[in-house]
């Protein structure tokens, strides 16, 4: 807890003794006029998964884009608050965001892979950052990332063909090879799996619960059952607040709030 | 004679549609007492008594003047027309025409004064029958009409049958109009192709169009051959791309990709200004301003720029070109879906970055539609490359030089009085069907491009 | 915070998080965001150069053509000499012989005929047919004293604004050193003016740019613009109609469609051969007139009618239709009254827009003869005539200065005809387009 800089207490769930990798206090975020996210702390513990969820329209995914300042290519948004990494301020004037999302990565809700053989999009970061000198290097690189994703058995022999032209499954895998190429330190993770069919969503689930070992994931679901799935905590937003945030079985087991039980029941969502 | 027949059956159509009601109002008590409200039932007569009239009036106003004319040749005395050619056939048509105008120049033969009089009376006559006819036609067709209206008559049906079929018909027109200038390019070109061969014409190294034009002296060797229209057209044309290419790429990616929604809403209409700037402007705009330039420039340094070089008119077709090819390029940037941009951004990746390694290889199909109708323009342009291009055929890759280009040669083939017998014309419809098919590929492969790469992302 | 640690099985670098603090990688984000600064600065040269370049363009023409919205004109008392003309026919009399008359007695002094014959060279070639003109509609003005405004010649009419320079010597300029000398004698006192070229509008052309006006050019595309309109419009909206909302989906549709895109990016001067071949050579039509100026001009304006009137019928909500169909309105009563009048300003905007690139056309009308040299306006659609862009190329060819000056007016009054009928195109999309 040394790199927290702010004013605020903490919020009520302490991480205990699990270090925060990413702490936000107080995110305000407006698109033009409207505000979609009213003064949210949170706590995102370091090698774990961490779940957003909420109902449609809560702000979930607003928050996450926060995190690697995503919302800066969207015209007429603000955020303000303050969102650390490691105890550095991402909105801080004197950081670069090109750098920022090296080092927070992100997978998207539809697999958005380039039109880009699966070799080369998976090169693709290593090599506008720079790393991976030679050849040799990359192609290693290439072949760990798609190992990790657990893809290599199903594309080694395919690395010239077009990333588009694999299954959507196989594409949302690609992505996150794509995000690990890099060597993140997070992975934010928008509803990765609500474009895929169950088989390849369990995939996707399995893949999460091994990454959890070397990266920190936040992830936004609106399956509840993802989320008890594969997080370790969960974060419940409901019109645009951080309404509950605790360990995960304790939250579908007990939640403190009714809006969470109402939610969590099926009353609403 | 032609407004007196138009007049007539205008008038009958007006008589038509109020004959009609009048008709049905006589039959029936009341509103619902018939299938069809009156104005339908007037319209069907209108039609009837107008369309029939209309369209012979057309018709025998196109077809009159031929047909004249072959009945004034086959009235010739023998004498007269015994081993001529069509092209001295048609001068004798000529000069009884003008004799028949009163513009009469010396003591002209009394055969041909006897034959202009046959002219005008012919003439006279053939235009009173027209508006007999058409009048006749019209009544006709409003008396069968009218005699149909009734209550029970389903006259809504018949007058949107009718519209129907004309629409049908309206837009066949586009399609009649492209076999139009498809068949009177091959007609002319294949009468053009029994003087010269094919062979010379897409091969020759020589083109000296103006020798031929004595009647005895047909086609000289090598005379038509177009291989340096041909080069100076691409060379032109290469230019304008050079010019344009980089240039609007540039502006497409920083209006896409750079630019805050005021800057792109006040620029985007001034670049389209340059695209509805007409081409003659652009051609004085290059023989007043630029090519003077030119020669300054190079007279400073040294070097002899040709007064129509093909650089001059090649910047200026550059310019006008450019805003094809910036629109076209900014629609398939911006067609790119923004999940590919933040797919880049969020690996890091700089705006330049994202352009040039994921946007611009996303939206290539797009881009090389665009540029290839760009380049389809530039062939096909012509005002330009009149004004600012060369008259003389030249085979040569310098920019500085003068060069001519395929629309250059067409129109100055065929201004002024054409004779439609001398391979100097005949050569201008060669090459327009060259023009035409080049250009009809370059658009059909283009709008191939455009359209696979709308699919793709849609 | 550690930075991450692979697993010794996967044999990623480990030193990756330091390599983010290098001063390595500083260097390259540095060169990274440099590289995204110049992309974008040859983007704004790129857009600043496009702009720079129509500035150009209109600035230069401006330049140019302002002179020749300008005339220089003389002052002359002219009497009307009984000897010279006579009464019962006053339309044969030496009108020229009057009017140097006049100029002998502003500038006295014995000339040799040479020199008399310098000194008419002052005078509009056009004078004499004015003062002509003047007396045989007044006969009643023989023998009396009149004041008339004429245009002086073109040299000088340069020379007074300045594009015939003094300081070139005189063997290479238009007029002597004598005929400066009488000319500034003229204007001492005060007979010379400058005023708007009246002849420019009104006139039609004429071999003497101080004469030649677009008279003839102006009423020429008007009447071919009608033919085109007359022709294209409902045609063209028939077609797109059709296509839009009836035409059932098939290959000949299909076939009619990919017609109308090619026909749109068809070279123009190849709408010219085919007016050329098929209006003049088979049926026979007279070479330069409006009429197929007209339809050969329709024809190229057909597509992006047709183009225009189907975007505007797409924009109209497929709910109108069901609600008119659903009280019981046939397919074309719903299009009569209900889909038509909602995308009528669409249309409107397509069909000016389409008329404003036919006035500015100019290739297929030199093809089908419409550059003659004529120098009365039509009376009709099947007289001979010029149209505005081919008179402007007619004048662009002449080598005498002052056409360059009427050039470039000629352009400016094209390009505000332009300016005009896009500008009603455009209030028209904004006053009564909806948005659905």
């Amino acid at each position: 807890m040394s790199a927290l800089e702010t004013s605020r207490d903490t919020p009520d769930d302490a991480l205990g003794s699990r270090a925060p990798k990413v702490v936000a206090r107080g995110v305000d975020v407006f698109y033009g006029k409207a505000q979609a996210l009213y003064g949210v702390d949170l706590d995102i513990a370091e090698h774990e998964v961490t779940a957003l969820i909420g109902p449609s329209g809560c702000g979930k995914s607003t928050f996450l884009r926060c995190l690697n300042r995503m919302n800066d290519v969207i015209e007429g948004c603000r955020v303000e608050g303050r969102i650390t990494l490691d105890g550095q301020d991402i909105y801080d004037r004197s950081l670069d965001v090109v750098q920022l999302r090296a080092r927070i990565g992100m997978v998207f809700q539809k697999p958005n892979p380039f039109p880009k053989s699966v070799y080369d999009n998976i090169a693709y970061g290593p090599r506008i950052h720079g790393i991976g000198a030679g050849k040799a290097e990359l192609d290693e690189i290439v072949e760990t990332s798609l190992r990790r994703a657990g893809l290599w058995e199903e594309v080694k022999d395919r690395l010239a063909e077009p990333g588009t032209g694999l299954s959507g499954g196989q594409q949302q895998r690609l992505c996150i090879a794509r995000a690990i190429a890099v060597d993140p330190e997070v992975i934010l993770m928008d509803e990765p799996c609500s474009a895929l069919d169950p088989i390849a969503t369990a995939r996707i689930e399995e893949l999460i619960d091994e990454l959890r070992e070397n990266f920190t994931i936040v992830i936004v679901t609106h399956s509840m059952q993802q989320a008890a799935r594969v997080s370790r905590r969960t974060a419940f937003f409901h019109l645009g607040k951080l309404v509950e945030v605790g360990e995960t079985e304790q939250m579908f087991t007990n939640p403190r709030d009714e809006r969470t039980q109402g939610y969590i029941t099926g009353r609403f969502g | 004679m032609a407004t007196l027949a138009f007049g007539a059956v205008l008038l009958t159509v007006l008589v038509a549609f109020l004959a009609g009601r009048r008709r049905l109002a006589a039959q029936v008590s009341g509103a619902g007492d018939s299938h069809s409200l009156p104005d339908y039932h007037g319209a069907f007569v209108a039609l009837w008594a107008g369309l029939p009239a209309f369209v012979l009036v057309l018709a025998w106003l196109l077809l009159q003047g031929p047909l004249v004319e072959s009945l004034l040749v086959a009235s010739l005395p023998a004498e007269l027309v015994e081993g001529t050619s069509e092209a001295q056939r048609n001068l004798l048509v000529a000069e009884i025409k003008s004799i028949a105008a009163g513009q009469i120049f010396g003591q002209p033969e009394p055969a041909l004064v006897d034959a202009a009089e046959r002219f005008l009376a012919w003439r006279q006559i053939a235009s009173w029958a027209m508006v007999a006819c058409a009048a006749a036609l019209a009544l006709l067709g409003l008396a069968l009409a009218r005699s149909r209206v009734a209550p029970e008559f389903r006259a809504r049906q018949r007058v949107e049958r009718i519209f129907f079929w004309l629409m049908v018909f309206c837009s066949t027109v586009a399609v009649v109009t492209t076999l139009g200038i498809l068949l009177s390019l091959l007609f002319e070109a294949y009468r053009f192709f029994e003087r010269v061969p094919l062979f010379e014409f897409l091969f020759g190294l020589n083109w000296e169009p103006q020798m031929a034009i004595r009647a005895d002296q047909v086609a000289g060797q090598g005379a038509f051959g177009a291989i340096p229209v041909f080069t100076g057209t691409l060379l032109v044309a290469l230019l304008a791309m050079l010019v344009a290419g980089p240039i609007g790429l540039l502006s497409a990616i920083y209006l896409a990709e750079y630019s805050g929604r005021g800057f792109r809403r006040s620029v985007k209409p001034i670049l389209e200004i340059l695209a509805g700037v007409p081409t003659i402007v652009y051609g004085i705009f290059a023989v007043l301003t630029v090519a003077p330039a030119l020669r300054e420039a190079g007279a400073a340094l040294g070097i002899a720029v040709a007064p129509n070089s093909a650089l001059a008119a090649g910047a200026v077709m550059g310019i006008m070109i450019l805003p094809f090819i910036s629109s076209l390029s900014d629609d398939a940037i911006a067609a790119v879906p923004q999940s590919l941009r933040d797919g880049s951004y969020a690996l890091g990746a700089t705006k330049a970055e994202t352009i040039v390694q994921v946007l611009l290889p996303a939206a290539l199909p797009g881009i090389v539609g665009g540029f290839l109708l760009a380049a389809s323009r530039a062939i096909g342009e012509t005002m330009i490359v009149v004004m600012a291009a060369g008259l003389i055929a030249n085979l040569t890759a310098n920019p500085l030089e003068a060069v001519t280009t395929v629309t250059v040669q067409i129109v100055t083939l065929l201004i002024g009085d054409t004779e439609f017998d001398s391979p100097k014309t005949l050569a201008a419809f060669a090459l327009g069907l060259v023009l035409f098919l080049v250009t009809l590929a370059l658009n059909v492969v283009a709008l191939r491009f455009v359209q696979k790469y709308r699919e793709k992302y849609e | 915070m550690t930075a991450i640690t692979s697993d010794s099985e996967q044999e990623m670098p480990a030193s990756r998080q330091s390599y983010w603090r290098s001063e390595e990688h500083l260097r390259r984000v540095r060169r990274r965001h440099a590289a995204d600064r110049r992309l974008q600065a040859y983007g704004i040269a790129a857009i600043a150069l496009a702009v720079g370049l129509l500035g150009v363009l209109v600035s230069s023409l401006v330049a140019t053509g302002a002179q020749g919205f300008l005339q220089t004109d003389l002052r002359l008392e002219v009497r009307i000499d009984p000897a010279e003309i006579d009464a019962e026919d006053p339309s044969r009399g030496d009108y020229r012989q009057l009017l140097m008359n006049s100029l002998d007695a502003l500038l006295p002094g014995e000339r040799p005929p040479g020199e008399q014959r310098k000194l008419r060279d002052l005078l509009s070639n056009g004078a004499q047919f004015q003062l002509r003109d003047e007396v045989v509609d007044d006969p009643g003005l023989i023998g009396q004293t009149l004041e008339i405004t004429i245009p002086v010649s073109d040299p000088f009419d340069q020379l007074a604004k300045g594009t015939v320079l003094r300081e070139t010597p005189e063997a290479q300029r238009r007029v002597s050193d004598q005929q400066i000398a009488w000319f500034d004698g003229l204007v001492e006192q005060g007979v010379v003016s400058t005023g708007f070229n009246w002849a420019l509008f009104i006139s039609p052309d004429s071999r003497f740019p101080e004469l030649a006006g677009l008279a003839g050019a102006l009423v020429g595309s008007f009447f071919a613009l009608l033919v085109c309109f007359l022709l294209s419009f409902p045609i063209g909206i028939a077609a797109a109609v059709y296509l839009e909302e009836f035409a059932p989906k098939n290959r000949w549709t299909d076939l009619i469609e990919v017609n109308i895109n090619n026909l749109a990016a068809v070279p123009s001067v190849v709408f010219g051969l085919l007016g050329l071949a098929v209006f003049l050579n088979f049926f026979g039509l007279p070479r330069s007139v409006p009429l197929v100026g007209g339809m050969v001009l329709a024809l190229m304006t057909l597509p992006t009618i047709i183009i225009s009137t189907r975007a505007a019928l797409k924009a109209v909500p497929p709910s109108i239709r069901e609600a008119a169909l659903g009280v019981g309105a046939s397919r074309q009563q719903v299009v009569l009254h209900h889909v038509l009048p909602l995308a009528l300003p669409g249309i409107m905007t397509g069909t000016i827009i389409g008329l404003a690139q036919a006035l500015g056309e100019t290739a297929p009308l030199l093809l089908i003869g419409m550059n003659a040299f004529i120098t009365s306006p039509p009376g009709g659609l099947t007289d001979a005539a010029t149209a505005l862009p081919t008179q402007i190329f007619i004048w662009a060819d002449s080598p005498e200065r002052g056409f360059t000056a009427l050039t470039a007016a000629g352009i400016l009054v094209l390009l505000g005809f332009l300016i005009l009928m896009n500008a009603v195109a455009v209030f028209l999309r904004q006053r009564f387009e909806r948005k659905w």
